[in-house]
């Protein structure tokens, strides 16, 4: 059924993405792609920019598929988003986990909003200023539960600030991003919210890249994570290339390396994501 | 992470290494008043044929923009101009450019340097020192 679920969004995204109205009103390559927990963003963290090409006198809707496989995991994570006049962005996510060692799937369903307070991404002189919000709900509770997490479902608060520098270096536009996240989530909420290590704690997360054409961009990602079930859990990172053919549809492949999961450590592995923009 | 940061080293490296050509002003390195007069006159053509910003167009002389675009982007790229025209709010005034459009012609304008060959890099310091202009010219 998930795979039906899964394909199904690949094959909607690949039709329509080419075809149809599109909003168009920013640069390309500008509104990012699209994190794991469905919010616009990088492939792990947030950024500061609103989903697809909406200006403030627009409004977009986008939708996404994402895969990231690494040694004994599988994260499955489809959805779609709205961006209202570059001001709110509304995103709704759906994650399939993976479990290899344990012959489980783990779904988490993912509603957030972010809204724009400041600036530009290119043009304001001051970094572009978010603030979004993840409410997860997890679906599956069995495996939180046998680990000790506090609840089943949560909600992330970040502050993301981004910007992008037009022929910043060696005439290469360059592009970061640092996102402060309060959350709970362990393993961003597959392993359930809480536990016996540590409530809600501050993360830090951030992001750059430097575009070497219009199309394509190559960069890093760093996400802090908290250790809420004394498992050890591991900070993330990435190593990403984003491929903007036109403003209809973004790829992005990415390495991942997640360090331990659950007690298995050293989880690396490929992960790869799509989005089409109307 | 640390496993992966000699890779970045190593892009962020190879790229200093290009940063340090002769001592060409952007200006040289759109192809000097030859270069911006083609640029200009391709992205001329293209708003010609476009139908989101044409219309922003109607009462202009194209004549008159044509040198007065070809002296602001000398001026604003080192070259040796001066830009007499009138000053960004004035012109602009009225017209009520929405940021969608702005980016439009920014659009029009990379599609003319890719017409003449200018390199990614030199577009973009073109693009860097044209965008704080951009508050000057939208909503009004």
């Amino acid at each position: 059924m998930k795979r039906k679920v899964h394909n199904f969004c690949i094959a909607i995204l690949i039709f329509f993405s080419s075809q149809l109205f599109a909003a168009d009103g920013k640069l390309i390559s500008t509104p990012g792609v699209t994190q794991v927990e469905g919010s616009a963003g990088g492939g792990l963290v947030p950024w500061a920019q609103l989903a697809g090409y909406a200006s403030r006198d627009e409004y977009a809707a986008n939708i996404f598929c994402s895969q990231g496989k690494v040694d004994d995991f599988r994260l499955r994570s489809c959805g779609a988003q709205l961006n209202l006049f570059d001001r709110v962005e509304f995103s709704l996510a759906q994650q399939w986990f993976q479990v290899d060692v344990l012959d489980t799937e783990i779904k988490q369903r993912i509603f957030g909003v972010k809204a724009r307070l400041y600036g530009d991404l290119v043009y304001s002189q001051w970094p572009m200023l978010s603030l979004g919000m993840q409410y997860k709900h997890l679906q599956d509770t069995a495996v939180a539960k046998s680990l000790n997490a506090d609840d089943t479902s949560g909600t992330d608060w970040y502050l993301a600030a981004s910007k992008l520098h037009l022929g910043a270096i060696a005439g290469y536009n360059w592009f970061w991003n640092i996102t402060a996240r309060y959350t709970d989530a362990n393993e961003l909420g597959l392993l359930g919210f809480g536990g016996p290590g540590e409530n809600a704690s501050l993360q830090w997360e951030a992001s750059t890249a430097i575009f070497f054409s219009r199309e394509w961009a190559v960069g890093v990602e760093y996400r802090q994570k908290p250790d809420n079930l004394d498992l050890n859990e591991d900070d993330w990172a990435d190593v990403f290339v984003a491929w903007n053919p036109n403003k209809s549809v973004s790829v992005t492949a990415a390495w991942l390396e997640l360090g331990s999961i659950a007690g298995s450590s050293d989880q690396n592995g490929l992960y790869l994501s799509f989005t089409g923009y109307f | 992470m640390i496993r992966l940061m000699p890779i970045w080293m190593v892009i962020l490296v190879l790229l200093s290494g290009c940063a340090h050509n002769q001592q060409q002003t952007l200006f040289d390195k759109l192809g000097g008043h030859d270069g911006l007069t083609n640029i200009v006159n391709g992205l001329i053509e293209q708003i010609g044929k476009d139908k989101q910003i044409l219309h922003y167009f109607r009462d202009a002389r194209v004549s008159r923009f044509r040198e007065h675009l070809i002296d602001h982007f000398c001026a604003i790229a080192d070259g040796p101009c001066q830009y007499t025209g009138d000053n960004m709010t004035d012109i602009h005034t009225g017209m009520k450019i929405t940021e969608k459009d702005f980016n439009r012609l920014l659009d029009l304008l990379i599609n003319a340097m890719d017409q003449q060959n200018i390199p990614h890099p030199v577009q973009n310091k073109l693009l860097a020192r044209l965008a704080p202009l951009r508050t000057y010219i939208i909503y009004i």
